[in-house]
């Protein structure tokens, strides 16, 4: 079962910033809507995946190189740290987020604006307990987080992971995408926008509380 | 604070927003003209936020309930907005769980900004922070601010000029939750220099302003010598609201003297709008432009001409006994929430015009309703003889409701008005199909204090801006 439960969680954190209104389906949205073209709200939702996918890839690329150089349970207590840290200002300035925004966008603006979203949000962050609770594959030995404090782990072995890391970040943004792209297309053609104003709750408060919970149990896996 | 749920006055479109519930309540920014003319030997009343009862079932209906006065004297309370409005569920920069709570309420002499907390209370706002000159002149270098709109991303202040009085003037921001100067808006602001009334369409990432003239050319009065030598704005211009960059001056041509009241479009996919122009100094008429997005090309094209009307010299104050003529002075207008309806107050003829924009080219006279005026002095069922006119206009969410107050600034009053305005409101109803009428039993009179722009409970056609149609 260990086996699975990152691909899971990876999959389950990538459904939920796909339902965040404010991760990017309703820019999607408005921008079909702006030009009244389903294929535009579609489209939108490319650089907004590839951003997504920057983002969360950023934080795995410096989580697998601290793993090179420092001890995994020093990873672990600052990865627990920073988690803490993070949710608590979120809490404390939840609505501190990048201004670089406007409705005339061109995609790599678009992608960019989705990766400081994602990054402002802590979405990468909130991978690092993913990503230490991943079992090594079978034929290597050796745990993401779980290494004896005195032993770095082999080369194969971290190749090995980050591999699986890449892997776990792409089924996290299909994940997203997937959720994004049907919220989206529902709301343009169905629901209509008057569902923002009952069902879009303060996602950002349970988001920060998520952040510290996750904080805490890094410590305890 | 931050709500669990979108705080319910937001609506993502113009036209969600046509179906809020009826206001119970308005805000009238009050001034004392004396204290604002230099006359009152510190005797003068300070300027205050009125508190409006507009829910016809209470008791109280009509009257003002509530009153917060400023900590200073002679503000010179004029304009105000909102610190969060619709626009707050833009989906670039969300952040809809915060409160349309605070109403910030510029001196446009003074140079003051009042921070009034409308809750828990709404009969009784309270004054919560006080934005010094100082504070705008250091971080921004303007003063004597006026228009305020929420943004997407902070909120948004037009400044008539510098502190000492010259220009240019142009627009600053505010921090939406500490309300701090973040500074100017301008990187480039080209060849503007005059500045007035600001709005945008936000599904273009542009930004319009307006011109009347610097801090030296209106506090003292309305200057002839100026007037005749078409030194008052005559131009609008076009703004890149991303980059903070001046793209386009508009000109309407010289002798189109002042260009007050932007209203654009509530639904952001249309690109066009429409500006007031006061009076013309080639025959006294005002105008009303549309300014439209053409091949990638802002333009500006005279939809509206209301021409003066002829009367007796002895009816007319000094400036306007040698034209034998009253001018409309068109100085504020307000367009409908689905872009259908503008309605355009005449100050000087005293009369309220209704028009179909559906074709933003092509207007179509639809209601009239006449009251007050220079020299028809049209008098209220209620009230009998009033003097002023409707001036600033403000229309419900649904668009059947329009309030009208009739004090335009106080030095100007008594250039148009010399025997001295008597401060009121009315209200006209307002036939969705078209047309219109006062309403007889609405009149609330002002004592030594003079009303000029109203907001309602919720929101209304000035208060809100949409990133969805």
């Amino acid at each position: 079962m260990s086996d699975v439960w990152p691909w899971v969680a990876a999959a389950a954190l990538g459904a939920y910033h796909g339902l965040d209104p404010s991760m990017g389906w309703l820019f999607a949205v408005a921008l079909g809507l702006q030009e009244r073209s389903r294929t535009k709200l579609i489209g939108s939702l490319v650089p907004i995946g590839v951003g997504h996918l920057f983002a969360v890839g950023a934080v795995v690329l410096a989580l697998a190189a601290a793993r090179l150089s420092i001890s995994a349970s020093l990873l672990r207590g600052l990865s627990a740290a920073a988690l803490v840290a993070f949710g608590a200002f979120r809490l404390y300035r939840p609505r501190a987020h990048p201004r670089l925004g406007g409705m005339r966008v061109k995609p790599w603006e678009l992608a960019l604006w989705s990766f400081m979203m994602a990054t402002a949000h802590g979405a990468g962050l909130m991978f690092v307990p993913v990503l230490l609770g991943v079992p090594a594959p079978t034929h290597v030995h050796g745990h993401f987080g779980a290494v004896s404090a005195l032993s770095s782990p082999s080369a194969p072995a971290h190749h090995a992971l980050v591999v699986q890391a890449a892997a776990l970040v792409m089924v996290h943004t299909a994940a997203m995408l997937a959720v994004m792209c049907t919220l989206a297309l529902a709301v343009y053609n169905w629901i209509g926008l008057a569902i923002l104003r009952r069902a879009w709750i303060n996602l950002d408060l349970i988001w920060a509380s998520a952040l510290i919970t996750a904080g805490v149990i890094c410590l305890v896996i | 604070m931050e709500l669990w749920k979108p705080d319910q006055t937001f609506y993502p479109s113009p036209t969600l927003a046509m179906r809020a519930p009826r206001e119970r309540f308005g805000y009238v920014a009050t001034f004392d003209p004396n204290t604002a003319l230099g006359r009152a030997n510190g005797n003068g009343r300070h300027d205050a936020i009125c508190v409006l009862d507009l829910d016809p079932s209470s008791p109280t209906y009509g009257q003002v309930v509530g009153r917060v006065e400023m900590p200073g004297k002679g503000d010179e309370l004029h304009h105000f907005g909102w610190n969060a409005c619709s626009s707050a569920l833009c989906p670039y920069a969300p952040h809809p769980h915060v409160e349309r709570r605070y109403l910030l309420v510029p001196g446009l002499r003074s140079s003051r900004i009042h921070v009034i907390d409308t809750k828990p209370d709404p009969r009784n706002p309270r004054v919560v922070k006080v934005i010094s000159a100082e504070e705008i002149a250091e971080r921004a270098g303007y003063s004597r601010p006026h228009t305020i709109h929420c943004g997407p991303d902070a909120i948004y202040v037009s400044a008539l000029g510098s502190p000492n009085g010259d220009g240019p003037g142009g627009i600053f921001l505010l921090d939406h939750d500490s309300f701090d100067v973040l500074g100017r808006f301008e990187v480039d602001r080209g060849p503007q220099f005059l500045a007035y009334d600001f709005w945008w369409h936000l599904g273009y990432d542009v930004g319009i302003t307006s011109e009347w003239g610097t801090p030296k050319m209106v506090e003292g009065g309305l200057v002839p010598d100026l007037l005749l030598k078409n030194e008052y704005g005559h131009a609008i211009h076009v703004w890149d609201l991303r980059r903070r960059r001046h793209l386009e001056r508009l000109e309407l041509g010289p002798e189109h003297q002042m260009t007050l009241e932007l209203r654009p479009a509530h639904d952001p996919t249309k690109p066009y709008g429409f500006v007031g122009v006061v009076v013309s100094t080639k025959d006294l008429s005002a105008s009303i432009w549309t300014w439209y997005l053409e091949r990638g090309k802002w333009a500006v094209r005279k939809v509206i001409e209301i021409p003066p009307e002829p009367a007796d010299p002895d009816k007319l104050p000094p400036a306007l006994k040698p034209f034998k003529a009253v001018p409309p002075l068109v100085t504020d207008h307000i367009l409908s929430l689905d872009d259908k309806f503008l309605y355009v107050a005449c100050w000087g003829t005293g009369e309220v015009r209704q028009y179909d924009v559906s074709d933003p080219f092509a207007p179509k006279l639809t209601g009239s309703v006449r009251l007050g005026g220079i020299a028809a002095r049209t008098p209220h069922p209620k009230a009998g003889a009033v003097n002023g006119a409707p001036q600033m206009v403000e229309l419900s969410r649904d668009g059947r409701r329009l309030y009208a107050s009739n004090s335009l600034y106080a030095s100007w009053d008594e250039q148009f008005y010399p025997d001295g305005i008597k401060g009121w409101v009315a209200k006209i109803d307002v036939n969705p199909a078209g047309g219109m009428t006062l309403d007889p039993d609405f009149f609330v009179p002002f004592k030594d204090e003079r009303p000029h722009q109203i907001h309602l409970e919720g929101g209304d056609c000035s208060s809100d801006s949409y990133c969805f149609p």
